[in-house]
Formats: structure tokens, sequence, C-alpha cells
């Protein structure tokens, strides 16, 4: 029990220091935020009103824990260019980044651990080699340019599917899913090289593991030892990597997105950024901190089902 | 990628001679070298002038004149992959330099402390963590507007924890070893022994790990320059020459194909390189063959 | 009628030859010692038997087990042959459970696999024989994992899952090589009843002559990959009809010669422990309750005079390591107080700490671990040089390394030389030579020879006594190992769970202890003369 509280009490810890990072970035912007939304034609008054509509002559501490209050209450505040609550935004896009990114890792992991675990058990022969010369390969194909790749490919040549563009989840299920499979693609493929050298790393300094001789003078075969003690051990860092990797998606997710004009999470901090939508950028960037923790949460959670020493029992 | 801390006993030749007996250290040492050559004969010579623009030539195919085509300001599109060349190289290994500089010292401390100053670091690390490059680079870009600096700071201040990281772990695994505690019988205190014990075993880790965060900077800078947050135009950038040739891939594709090839080359050969050095320097990866 | 015939076996691993020409039998019910040092081939013939080589390997020649060409099966044929008739157990029972699967799921698992046997049925019978290896149901259900027992325990249950199917052919690899002697003891004993419960053939692997002389009917000597003498226990041991088994015999029991011994009490100690004590933080139970401290070393007390040499013994975990660290101000005390020449040392800073640390210094037990793999021997031996008041310049730093380098016998050429050019051996004279240069008063040796081999054990012994005797340097000796202590030792200490329990001239403690934990050392440490005296009395 107390790994897992140990855990919840630091994600707790991180994601407060974070909102203070955010915040205080957002604090030290030269100039005034107000007067920077406005712009520079606007009058006194006008920047005084959203000054003390944006709460702004407050002290630093109370501004921080209204800010931070709101956050809480998911309120993050009125976009100045949408004119809405920032969080009416983020739910019409956290629709599109959400799925692309749960679909690029379960994508990338699906084709990632079969891979490893094929490499593993054959290890030195051909198809290890190949296999892993695929992977190298992958590791060094930047994400966005694999999309303008497979848009050259599928949507120009091959007239496949859409070269980019969102229907909307109300189009139905499959068109929406349908345009979100190549970006998709485009995002796990090379995450899945990543991800499939590590497994084959893990498993084979698990199977080089004197339990796993034990396992075999059992009278296992091979297979059955690879399956029953090895891949469970080779879990963790797996996992690790894993949490990272999802950092890594949601970044990627932003940049995809602008690949096939996808209207998320990306979309929406981009135009935050050239329109001075401060509010905006603030908000975007606290939730994807906030999710990167919470996956990391998840990632510890994780390791304490797949390893009875840090469940603490005794 | 796990490495194991303690680290072979090799000679200086022995060492160099398996490394040029080892195919994946050959090819991406080879292909790293001709990439820096590429980038310093830019400085002196390109096949074309990169910052004239010439719009009769404009989106031109490959052509013996131009091998790898133009783009839609008629300009090279060889020459400008050669001049971005530079600027990968500058922002990757700048970055490099950052996490090195700032992370090894902190790791290593954290390992010869332990106790507080380990879990404060531990924890800093963990919220560095939380801000993948690209937010960094999206809150810089929102105070300071964007530039190639950008791109520096950010991907350089995410390669600290990943330093600090490796080199607490490896320094933590040297630690308790009892050539470790002889120098400590000997009157060594925790400054010297860090200097000369725990940085000369942890050298080959760090290595390893500056050529896949040096890969990963290049990646990660092509992707800011891609979506705007990195190099500005009109310098030539590789990921600025991809956002140029989205909107162009039905009418001039090589605008496209080429330059992701050259980050495809460059981050194969690091990699290489790094899988080369850790094949070497590694026993227990040698052992697997 | 034999139940393993190993016929003219070799076996070679890509160009190196490991195994030549090895021929061995056992018969039911048999206990068979395979005896050799490090890189004789032992292991690899116990994994040739179980067929789990490496790929590279090549074997030829034949082995026979109950009628089947081992060499010649399937791999099919091999797994129904493992875990069922022939069972192994390994060297180091720490890490040869698997940590995420509960102990009872792995015993039942090979249950399940040759019996077919369902999941309830399987558990019945893991649980049956988790009992007969002595973990009973009370404290040791079946849902316990590996990280939850001890050395001991672990490889009770490693014997177990060996066990479980009552194999007609038991090999066990050095099987209490990681335990203290006690364990090993009690583990060797379960091992001598199940043979002869189920009648099984017992290979017994070990570098140990005098465990395998009270176990083994017949014994097989190895050196090299080759087998240099084989037959009755009793008679190869007693007739040394080769060389090599006089030689290792010899070495076993060898006391280097000290002619002059140290009396307790003739001087002004060099070296005063009061009232020692260290704490632990021991693991924490909640996030809101401080943790219980682990006791490790319990007011311990005791002194060592100039030119003495004194051992402190006892089991594995009984805190005789910690007490020396901190005798080295390599660890600070919890209470009490150490004072050296008369002066206290705990509490000082670092720079005040220099002048003791010139008179007390250290060997260590792994002579791999001791060096830094990337430093040079002249820099490794001179690194306490560091310690003197004036640092000598590089000429005169170079004259010393040599003369520490001769004094333990080794040449000045050496010190150009990175550690892992040297053996096991040599580096423990390396790791003496540092621990000499600086002419120090004490020297604390933590288990300075029970990585090495008998024959270099024998000489590093000789070394440690020639230096104490020459040079006046007094020892404090940590072993588990009473027979180091008995060579090597003016007086022993014994420990236990963090006390000193008993203290007196080594051959008083040593023949007639008189505490509980000293006659269990005692009586649990294997004795090569005394075991060869039984079987002669058995085999006539």
């Amino acid at each position: 029990m107390t790994y897992l509280l140990k855990r919840l009490i630091i994600a707790a810890v991180t994601l407060v220091l974070a909102s203070m990072v955010v915040f205080a970035v957002m604090e030290i912007l030269p100039g005034d935020p107000a007067r920077l939304m406005l712009g520079f034609n606007a009058s006194t008054d006008q920047v005084e009103l959203l000054r003390n509509q944006m709460g702004l002559n407050a002290p630093l501490v109370l501004r921080y824990l209204h800010w931070a209050g709101g956050l809480l209450s998911l309120d993050f505040g009125r976009s100045y260019t949408y004119s809405v609550p920032v969080i009416d935004l983020v739910r019409e896009r956290v629709v599109v980044s959400l799925p692309l990114a749960l679909i690029a890792l379960a994508l990338s992991t699906a084709i990632a651990i079969p891979v490893g675990l094929f490499s593993a058990s054959r290890q030195g022969r051909a198809g290890d080699t190949l296999a892993m010369g695929a992977a190298q390969l992958g590791v060094a194909v930047p994400n966005f340019w694999f999309a303008l790749m497979l848009i050259y490919l599928f949507a120009v040549w091959l007239r496949l599917v859409p070269a980019g563009g969102f229907p909307g989840w109300s189009a139905g299920i499959w068109p929406a899913v349908k345009s979100l499979l190549l970006p998709a693609v485009a995002l796990a493929l090379p995450q899945a090289a990543i991800l499939a050298r590590v497994a084959r790393s893990a498993l084979i300094e698990v199977l080089n593991e004197d339990y796993i001789r034990t396992a075999r003078a059992k009278g296992l075969p091979y297979r059955a030892v690879l399956w029953r003690h090895a891949l469970r051990n080779a879990m963790i860092p797996v996992l690790t990597i894993l949490g990272l990797q999802f950092a890594f998606l949601l970044a990627g997710t932003i940049i995809i997105e602008n690949v096939f004009y996808l209207p998320g999470l990306g979309r929406l901090v981009f135009q935050a950024i050239t329109q001075r939508d401060l509010i905006v950028v603030e908000s975007v960037v606290m939730l994807l901190v906030a999710a990167v923790i919470a996956v990391n949460l998840l990632v510890d959670f994780s390791y304490a089902v797949v390893d009875p020493r840090l469940r603490g029992r005794q | 990628m796990t490495l194991r801390a303690d680290l072979p006993e090799e000679t200086l030749a022995g060492v160099l001679a398996k490394a040029f007996g080892n195919r994946s250290f050959l090819i991406g040492f080879v292909i790293t070298l001709l990439v820096a050559a590429i980038a310093l004969l830019s400085f002196v010579w390109t096949p074309h002038d990169v910052t004239k623009l010439v719009i009769a030539d404009k989106t031109q195919a490959p052509s013996p004149a131009h091998w790898f085509g133009t783009d839609h300001f008629g300009r090279d599109i060889l020459s400008m992959i050669m001049v971005g060349a530079r600027n990968s190289i500058a922002v990757a290994l700048v970055a490099v330099g950052i996490g090195m500089g700032i992370g090894v010292p902190l790791g290593a401390f954290a390992a010869a402390r332990g106790g507080i100053a380990d879990e404060a670091l531990m924890r800093v690390n963990d919220l560095v963590f939380a801000f993948p490059a690209l937010l960094s680079a999206i809150m810089i870009t929102a105070i300071f507007g964007p530039g190639a600096v950008n791109a520096i700071i950010a991907i350089g201040i995410f390669n600290i924890p990943v330093f600090a990281r490796v080199a607490r772990a490896g320094a933590l695994a040297i630690w308790p070893r009892e050539f470790i505690l002889a120098a400590r019988a000997a009157g060594k205190g925790m400054t010297e022994i860090t200097v000369e014990h725990i940085l000369p075993n942890i050298a080959t880790l760090l290595l390893v790990q500056g050529t896949i965060q040096f890969a990963l900077g290049i990646l990660a800078e092509a992707g800011l320059s891609y979506v705007g947050l990195g190099a500005q135009p009109p310098m030539p950038s590789w990921g600025r020459m991809l956002f140029d040739a989205q909107t162009r891939m039905v009418t001039a594709p090589w605008m496209a194909i080429f330059p992701g090839m050259a980050i495809v080359i460059t981050v194969l050969g690091l990699n290489l390189l790094g899988d080369g050095i850790a094949d070497i320097l590694d026993p227990k990866s040698r052992r697997q063959r | 009628m034999s139940l393993l015939e190993i016929e003219n076996l070799s076996l070679s691993i890509g160009d190196t030859h490991i195994l030549k020409e090895i021929e061995l039998a056992i018969a039911p019910g048999e206990v068979v010692g395979l005896v050799g040092e490090s890189g004789s081939g032992k292991s690899m013939t116990a994994l040739t038997v179980m067929r789990l080589l490496p790929h590279l390997a090549r074997a030829s020649g034949r082995i026979t087990f109950d009628g089947i060409d081992i060499l010649g099966a399937t791999e099919d044929q091999m797994c129904t042959l493992r875990g069922d008739d022939i069972g192994m157990v390994f060297q180091e029972p720490m890490t040869a459970l698997n940590p995420v699967k509960t102990i009872g799921e792995q015993v039942a698992e090979g249950i399940r696999w040759h019996t077919k046997a369902g999941r309830a049925e399987a558990e019945d019978r893991a649980r049956k024989i988790l009992d007969r290896v002595g973990l009973p149901e009370a404290k040791f259900p079946l849902s316990r994992y590996p990280h939850e027992l001890s050395g001991g325990q672990r490889q009770r249950v490693v014997i177990a899952i060996a066990c479980a199917l009552k194999p007609k052919l038991l090999i066990a690899d050095e099987p209490t090589t990681a335990l203290d002697v006690v364990l090993q003891a009690q583990i060797l004993d379960l091992l001598r009843d199940l043979v002869s419960e189920v009648r099984m053939g017992l290979l017994l692997i070990s570098h140990d002559l005098a465990v395998v002389t009270e176990m083994a009917d017949r014994l097989t000597i190895l050196r090299r990959g080759e087998v240099t003498e084989a037959g009755d226990t009793a008679r190869t041991l007693s007739e040394q009809l080769h060389s090599y088994t006089r030689e290792l015999a010899l070495a076993s029991m060898h006391v280097p010669a000290r002619p002059k011994t140290h009396l307790a009490g003739s001087a002004k100690p060099l070296l005063e422990v009061e009232g020692v004590s260290r704490d632990y933080p021991g693991r924490r139970r909640s996030l809101f309750r401080p943790a219980e401290p682990i006791r490790a070393v319990d007011d311990v007390s005791l002194t060592v005079e100039p030119a003495q040499s004194v051992a402190l013994v006892g089991r594995s975990g009984c805190g005789k390591s910690t007490l020396a660290r901190m005798i080295l101000a390599l660890d600070k005390p919890t209470a009490g107080a150490i004072r050296f020449r008369g002066e206290t040392i705990t509490g000082k800073a670092e720079p005040e700490l220099k002048p003791a640390r010139r008179d007390m210094q250290v060997v260590f037990q792994d002579p791999y671990g001791s060096f830094d793999p990337r430093q040079k021997v002249e820099k490794l031996v001179a690194e306490p040089l560091h310690l003197l008041e004036q640092r000598p310049a590089r000429a005169e730093r170079r004259d010393m390394v040599a003369h520490a380098l001769d004094e333990v016998g080794l040449g000045p050429r050496d010190m150009d030389k990175y550690p892992h050019e040297f053996s096991g051996g040599q580096r423990q004279r390396l790791s003496i030579a540092r621990a000499i240069i600086t002419r120090p008063k004490l020297v604390v040796a933590d288990e300075p020879v029970s990585a090495l081999d008998v024959s270099i054990r024998a000489q590093i012994l000789d070394l440690f006594a020639e230096l104490n005797q020459k040079l006046g340097i007094a020892y404090l000796f940590i072993t588990h190992d009473l027979t180091v202590a008995r060579a090597m030792s003016d007086e022993v200490l014994v420990m236990h769970e963090g006390r000193i329990v008993e203290r007196g001239r080594t051959a008083d403690v040593l023949d007639n202890p008189r505490s509980e934990a000293a006659r269990a050392l005692v009586a649990a440490a294997p004795d090569l003369r005394r075991a060869i005296a039984r079987r002669m009395q058995e085999q006539g």
C-alpha cells in the first residue's frame, strides 16, 4: 500500500508544481497580458476592464489560487478570441485528439509486443535481424514526414482515404475513425519501432536470468518459458517506455493534427499562439501536462500489478 | 534502453579493433561523419546559392542541374538540405550539451549525496518529464515569439532530466562497489571519488545516451521547425522545408521526399553509432550475440 | 546397472574446449561428488546432462540416462525428462526463482506440466513437498512470493521444485556455496534424507572437498575439463594417487606458518571498540508511522592489540561486515565509540581522519570488484598514498608501488597493467599491496579468501601470515570460514545477531565452544580431516 500511496502523493505534488510552473511562465510574460491581447490600439479603460475581468489586479498568490481552483472545477476561464469558456473549446477538440492518441497507442503496442517476442525468440537469426533492421529504420523516421508520405501514397496516389479533415463523430463512427486511421498509423509506427526494440532487449535480458534456467529444468519447453516466465518480467521496462511514449504521442498528436487538418487540441493551441490567446495556450498546456502525469501514475500502478515486490505485503 | 554500468575492462587498442569489426558502429560512424562533412562543406560551397530566389526555376522536378529539384521559390533543394544540416546539428548538439552539462553533474551529485538531495532531484526530474519538449517550446514561443533558440532551449531542458537519470543510475551502480569503499578507506572524498572513479566508469554510458539524445534532438528540431516553433525563414531547416512541401504534395512531392530522407539517414546513422558503441562496450550485449 | 552413465564426453563452445573425455557413472541411490576448482567444467558437465547448454555448444561422446541416449534425444524427449526424472538445484538461490510468481505456482507448475494434474491436485502435492523440505504451511503458505523468503528458504523451494516428482536423478550444482555454514549443513542434511527416501541418485557438484567428502560415496575430480582421478571417496582421498588430488586436499587443510603468536593482554590496545551499535531504518509499514529501526550491530566491544591477529566469525547477516565498516570509519555508529591508537575516530570529519586511515587499511572479498577497471595498477596501488602528509613525487611513488608489489610477490612490471590482466589470486595480492603501501598498523580483511579457489587461497593465507610476522601488522579477519579463523588468528570473536557472544584464544573457542551460536557454527563447519576419518570407517 505504501508504494501506491507514495506514488499518488508524488503525482499530486508534481501536478501542483507543474501548475505553478505554467502559471509562473504566463506571469513572467513580457508586458501586460491584457494589453497583449487587446493590441496596442486599445484604450487604457478597455485594458483596465480586461485586467479586472481576468483578475490581474489581485495579488500573485490569490491569482494562482483562483486559477488553480478554477482548474479543479474545470473552469479554465474564457478564450479571448472565441469569447467562449475555454472548457467548451477543449471539450470540442478533445474528442478528436484523445481517440487519435489512444488508437495510436493501441496500434503501436499491438505491433510492438508481438514483434519483440518474435525477435527475442529468434535472437540472431534472419527473422530477428530483419525485424530489428526495420525497427532501426522506423525509429529514425519523423512521424510528420511519414504522415506526408502516407498521404502521398494512400490519399493522393491510391485515393483510398481522405487526405485530411475530420467529418465529426456525428457523421458516424466509421467515417470518423477512417479519417483518424492514417494519422494514427503515422503516429504509431515510429513509436512501435522503439517499443519493439525495448521489448526485445527486455525479453533477452530476462531470458538470461537464473529463474529461466530453473523453469527450463522443470521440463517446460522454451515457448512455455517465454510466455509464462519471461513475458511478465519483461513487462516492467516495456511499461516504463509505454508511459514515456504517451508524452511523445501527445506531442506527436499536436503536430500530426496539423498535417491532416484535424480539429484537435493541437490545431487549437497553434491558432491560439498566433492569435496570442494566452488563456487557451495555458489551459491546453496544463491539460496535456496533467495527462502525462496521470499516465505516469497509471504506469506506476501497473508496476505494482506486475511486480509483487512493490505491493509491499509482508 | 538499459545499459549495465559496470563496463568491461579493455584497452584502447582492443576497443578500436572491435569497433571496426562492428557493423552497426562502422555504418553509423561513416554516416555521421558524412553528414558532419556535408554540413561543414556547406559553409564554403553549395551547388546553388540558397539565399537567391529564382522564381523562374520554381518547383522543378529533379534534373542534372538540380539533383533533388527546386522549391516554390526556385531554390535548389540539395543546397538547402546541405545548409539545413548545419541548423539541425547545431540545435541538437547544443541541446545535448545543455542536457549533459547540467544533467550529469546533478545526477552524479544526487547519487553521491543520496537522501534529500537525491529525492529532490528525482522530483524535479518528474516535473520536467511532465513537459514534453513540444510543450516547453509552445510555452517559450508564447513568451518570446518563435525562433531557433527556442528549439535549443526546449530540447535542452528536456535533455537535462534524461542525462541526470542516466548519470544517477550509472553512479548508483558504481557507488556500492568495493573499489569505491577502498578509495574511501584511502581518504578520498565525495568529489574526488566522483571525478576519479565514478565519471570515468559511466562515461561510455553517457556517450551512448548522448548519441541517442542527439538523434532525438534532430527529430525534435525538425518537428518544432515544421510547426513553426523552431528555425525561422529564410534560414533553411529540414523541418521548415517539409512544412513548405506539405501543401504541394501533389505537384512537387520531391520537396517532401528529400529533406525527409536527410532526416532519416542522419538519425539512422546516429542510432547505429550509439548501438555500435553500446555493443562494443557493454559485455552483456556481447554475450547475447 | 548405472542410472546415469557419461562416456567419453567432450564439449566445446565455439573454438574453446570445455570438457575432454569425461567418464562418470551414478547408480540409483548413490551420491557422486564432482569436485574441481573454478573453470574446471563441473557446471558444464551438469548442464550437458540436462541439455541446457548455450546455443553454440557442441557435445560428443555418450550420455545414457535410464536407457535413454541423452545427446541423441529430441528437445521434446528432454522436456519430459527434465523436472520429472532429472531434477536440478542451482547455486544462487536468490535469483533462481521467478520474482513475480508465488512459490506455490512455481512448485505446482512442474507437477501440472508432467502429470497433467488439475490445479487443486497439483497445489496439494506442492504443499506436501514444501512441507517435506521444511517449509510448513503455517509460516510458508503457497501464496508467498520469493522476495518474502531468505536465501536458505529459497533454496528449499528450489529443492522442492526439483524433487516434487521424485526424480531418479538429482543434480545439485554448488547448492550451498551461497549459504552460510549453518544453512549449508541443514541443506546438505535435507539432500541426504531425500536421497535415501526415494533412492535417487545425486550428482553433487562442489568446489569444497570437505562438503563432498561428507556427502559422497564416490567422487570424481575434474581439472581443466578433464577427470584427473575418480573412485571411492575414502580410498581416493586417503591414497591420493594423483598429485592434483593431494594438492587439493593439502590446500584445503593448509595452515600457514606463524611462529610468533600473540597473547592477548601483552600490550596496549591498538583498536578499541566500546559499546558500538548500528541501527538501519527498517521497512516502512505505513506512511504515517515511523519505521522500526533494525539493529545490525548491538552494543559490541572489542580490542585488537598491535601485531595481534583477531578473527571475527559468524553467520551471514550477523553484522560482522557492518562492524568492519564502522571500524574503518566508512559508516557511523548509532551509539558507542571507536578508538584507534588511543584516539577517538567516531564522529570525526574526513580531514581529521587522515592519520588514522594511514595506519588502518582494508582488503575486501571480491578480487574483481575491488579495483577500478579504468585505472592502471600503479594508480590503484598508490591510492592510499593520498593519505601521507607529504605526497610523494612521481618517481618516488613508483618506487613505493614497486616495493609494495614486491612484498606481495608481484613484479615492478605489473605496475603498468590493468586489473583485468590479473587472475583472481593475483588481484587479491594487488589488494594487499594497496593495503600495506602506507605501512599500516592494522589491516581489516573482510572475507579476503572466500572468493578464491583452495590452492590460491592457501597462497594468500601464507602471504597474510608472512606480512604479519615480518611487518607486525595486526589483522582483523572477518570470516564465516572457521578453517581460515583457525589458520590465521590468535583470538576469535564469535558474533551472532549483532552481538559478540563468545571470545577467547582461537583453539579454545573452536575446540570447546561454549555459547550456543559458536557450537552451532563449529558443528556445521565442514572439516576435511574429520570427514575423511568418518569415510574411512564407513568404507573400510
